[in-house]
This record gives structure tokens, C-alpha cells and sequence, in this order.
């Protein structure tokens, strides 16, 4: 129920400046997501998205350091 | 995909597996509260590569499972009226209630519809204006902000037949709750990262004092529940308690703050009822009164549908880890996926249904 799949934004459309919507890519598939709650969003960034909602953007920097940490832990 | 596959590759879980298998002495039991972790746990055959020493609990993060028996009477009552399109999540269609579920009832008539989001209910009600268009609003933290949006953009945009049956539950009363019930056994838990995504995490940091238990933020993927385990062993191991946070590339520590605004704006704290676990104070949220015309309990005359909750299913003990579904004599039996006698067989979150899918 929680579920939330990361997806990418391909267009910003802010025609209704209270409800900022934008096409966002899943794996190939396209989807209408409101990114009202997001901080300057940009084509190209990654964002949580939750039932047409995006909850977050993704820490890209975050996420890729978390993952190179990860792939060492065994080479220590 | 990107952000997906590499929290699924297998050298990292063997790193992980390892790391885990090496710091673990002595027997730990850790309750992830999420049943969308529950599910994936499942489905990666997570607890394969785990110590025997190390125990999941299986927590109460479902909504499906959680919302009373009542309450889905009272969206059957409501989703069977001529003048009514009832819309709601997928995973509500199959929920039994005392005789039917919604999908047996759209079977025979009634306008049941599936969305995606709230803002495809407020859609179907702009099309449709001869019609009462409901929205059975269930879900943690992680969901409410995106129903009350709904409210608002019907405000906005003038929507006079949308409302919503809300049934909204919050996650850490429910924690508070395992926590104090001395028949517990859970030394750390797994916070569910979509839901901290929203609220953030500075509301656990009391509950970690309080009970001096580990809390770690965790996400969803193989890797994100073994690097959650790994930080809950690591501290428990070394007798400490803190709050940490996995699930960094999302989570902060205050949460989506536009998102918290909107659903602060159109809901407040109040008592629920919880399936299988009876009323838990200040654990879920109603609809203010200023927007009261948007709260389908108050447009429709439904508050003397009272229905206390069955005897038969285990679902209140699976839902606080104190049974595990093979213990329930019903289990694959008298209870299945096609034909489920309690909420945690229906949705794959639901602990029975991973179990039976999975195991």
C-alpha cells in the first residue's frame, strides 16, 4: 500500500500553479504525477512518486555513495 | 531502472549477509512495521539468508489489514446506493466484509471503480455530476497527504458530489503500543521509509528513548532491509539504542514539509480503531469540519452501522507478531487468497498472504 517507485521527470507542466503536474517515466512506462511538494523540480531528476503523487526527490549523490560503500563492504 | 536494480544485486546482499552473519551472538528478534517490506522479505526470500539467530517480526503496516470490519460495511452500505460511484485503491476490492467484499457487489450492480490516485475519484466526479462520487481514503502517513490533496483540488476547482470515507491510521502510536504490551518480544525496529519520507523521523526519536530500542529507517529493496537489519544488529549487538537512517536517499529528518502542510490542513488526530488490535488514542485522522461536506460519514447516514469484529481469524494476534500465520489452523486451508477470512490473507502486504504466496 506504501508503495513508492522512483521514476524520472520528462516534462513540467505548471499550468495550474497549485497543482504542479509533470509526465514522469517508470521503467518505460508514462505517467501524470503532481510535484507540488517538490523544491525546484527539474527535468531529468529522479523522484518518489506514490499514487500520482511524487513524495520526494531522490539524492542522487546519497544514493551512489551509499551503493559504492555497499559494493566495498565484502573487499575490506 | 535506475534506483532499482542496484538495491537488487546479489553481491551486495552477500556483503550484507555476511557483515550480518559476523556481528550476530546472540538472538535478536526485529519487527519490520511495513507491510510492503513484509512483502519484499517474502518475495526475495530475505530470511534464507539470515542467522538463525535473528527473528522478523512481522508488524501491523497494512492498511488494508488494519481497517475495521466497520468501516468496510460502512463503504459496501455506501458503494451499493444507485446514486453513488464508489472509486477506490485495488488492493480494498477483496476485503471481506460480513457478507460481501466491493467486488462481489460491483458483480452485482453496483459502480465500483478502481483509481490510481485521488485525483482520478475528483476526475470521475467533475464527468459525472448526476452522481455521489466516494473515495474510500485508506493508508499510513505515506498516502494521507495525497487524499487530502484531493479535498483541496475538489474546493478549488468546485467539486459539489466528492467526498471521501476515510480511514487513516499513524504508525507510531501503533509502535508505542507494540512496545508497551509486556507479552513483547521486539528488540528493534525496521521505520517504514515511505511513510518517514512524508513525516521524516524526529517523532521516533522519543519512542527510542522511551523503550531504549534501536529504530532505523528502512526502504524497501532487497538491499535497504539488509542494510536496516545489519544497523539493528550492529546496535543491539554493541548495547546501544539510537535512531538511524537507511533509507537517506529519500528521508529526511523533517519530511516533505508541502506534503505535511496539506494534510495538516484537512485532517486531525483523532481515536481509530484498529482491525485485529481494538482503538489505539491519537493513531489515525479525520476530516476538519471546515471540510465536512467532503466527509462521506457526514453525507451519508451511516453512523448507526456498528459491527463488532470476527472471532474466528487470528489477524490481531499476526498483526502484533504474536503468532506467525502457519500457527492459524485456517491457514491454506479455510483461508486462502480467493477466499480469505481476515484482512492479512488479502493484500499481498498482509503477512498471511505473503506467507501463502512466498512460503
Amino acid at each position: 500500500m506504501c508503495l513508492a517507485v522512483p521514476g524520472k521527470i520528462i516534462s513540467i507542466d505548471e499550468n495550474n500553479p497549485e497543482l504542479i503536474m509533470a509526465k514522469v517515466d517508470f521503467a518505460g512506462v508514462t505517467k501524470d504525477i503532481c510535484i507540488q511538494w517538490i523544491d525546484e523540480p527539474k527535468v531529468g531528476e529522479y523522484v518518489l512518486a506514490h499514487v500520482g503523487f511524487a513524495l520526494n526527490k531522490i539524492d542522487e549523490e546519497d544514493a551512489e555513495e551509499t551503493i559504492k560503500l555497499l559494493k566495498e563492504m565484502g573487499d575490506i | 531502472m535506475k534506483y532499482i536494480d542496484e538495491y537488487r544485486d546479489s553481491k551486495i546482499v552477500k556483503n550484507l549477509t555476511n557483515e550480518i552473519g559476523e556481528i550476530t551472538t546472540r538472538p535478536w528478534s526485529i519487527m519490520e512495521i511495513c507491510g510492503g517490506q513484509t512483502h519484499s522479505i517474502m518475495k526475495y526470500n530475505l530470511e534464507e539468508f539470515l542467522p538463525d539467530k535473528i527473528q522478523l517480526i512481522h508488524g501491523p503496516g497494512c492498511p488494508v489489514c488494519v481497517t475495521p470490519l466497520e468501516k468496510i460495511e460502512k463503504a459496501i452500505n455506501i458503494a451499493s446506493r444507485s446514486d453513488v460511484i464508489f472509486t477506490t485503491f485495488g488492493d480494498m476490492m477483496r476485503v471481506p466484509g460480513l457478507n460481501d467484499d466491493l467486488l462481489s457487489i460491483k458483480a452485482g450492480g453496483a459502480d465500483v471503480r478502481m483509481v490510481y490516485s485521488p485525483l482520478d475519484a475528483v476526475k470521475i466526479a467533475v464527468k459525472n455530476p448526476d452522481k455521489k462520487v466516494v473515495f474510500f481514503a485508506v493508508g499510513f502517513e505515506t498516502t494521507a497527504p495525497a487524499n487530502a490533496a484531493s479535498v483541496v483540488e475538489a474546493e478549488r476547482s468546485k467539486v459539489k458530489n466528492y467526498s471521501m470515507l476515510v480511514s487513516h491510521v499513524l504508525v507510531p502510536p501503533a509502535i508505542e503500543v507494540l512496545l508497551s504490551d509486556e507479552a513483547s518480544k521486539i528488540e528493534g525496529f525496521l521505520a517504514a521509509g515511505h511513510v518517514c519520507t512524508v513525516m521524516g523521523y524526529s517523532e521516533y526519536e522519543p519512542i527510542v528513548q522511551k523503550f531504549e530500542v534501536p529504530i532505523v529507517v528502512t526502504g524497501f529493496e532487497p538491499v535497504d532491509i539488509l542494510q536496516g537489519i545489519y544497523l539493528t544488529v550492529k546496535q543491539l549487538e554493541e548495547n546501544r539504542f539510537k535512531l538511524e537512517n537507511q533509507y537517506s536517499r529519500v528521508v529526511t529528518k523533517n519530511g516533505n514539509s508541502g506534503a505535511k502542510e496539506v494534510m495538516f490542513n484537512v485532517f486531525e488526530i483523532t481515536d481509530m480503531k484498529w482491525r485485529g488490535i481494538g482503538t489505539i488514542p491519537q493513531s489515525g485522522f479525520k476530516i476538519k469540519n471546515k471540510y465536512s461536506k467532503y466527509d462521506a460519514e457526514k453525507v451519508f447516514d451511516i453512523n448507526d452501522i456498528k459491527v463488532d469484529e470476527p472471532e474466528e481469524c487470528i489477524a490481531g494476534e499476526i498483526l502484533q507478531g504474536k503468532k506467525k500465520p502457519f500457527e492459524c489452523d485456517a491457514f491454506g486451508k479455510e483461508c486462502t487468497p480467493e477466499h480469505p477470512l481476515g484482512a492479512p490473507m488479502v493484500s499481498t502486504e498482509g503477512a498471511c498472504a505473503a506467507y501463502f504466496h512466498y512460503k
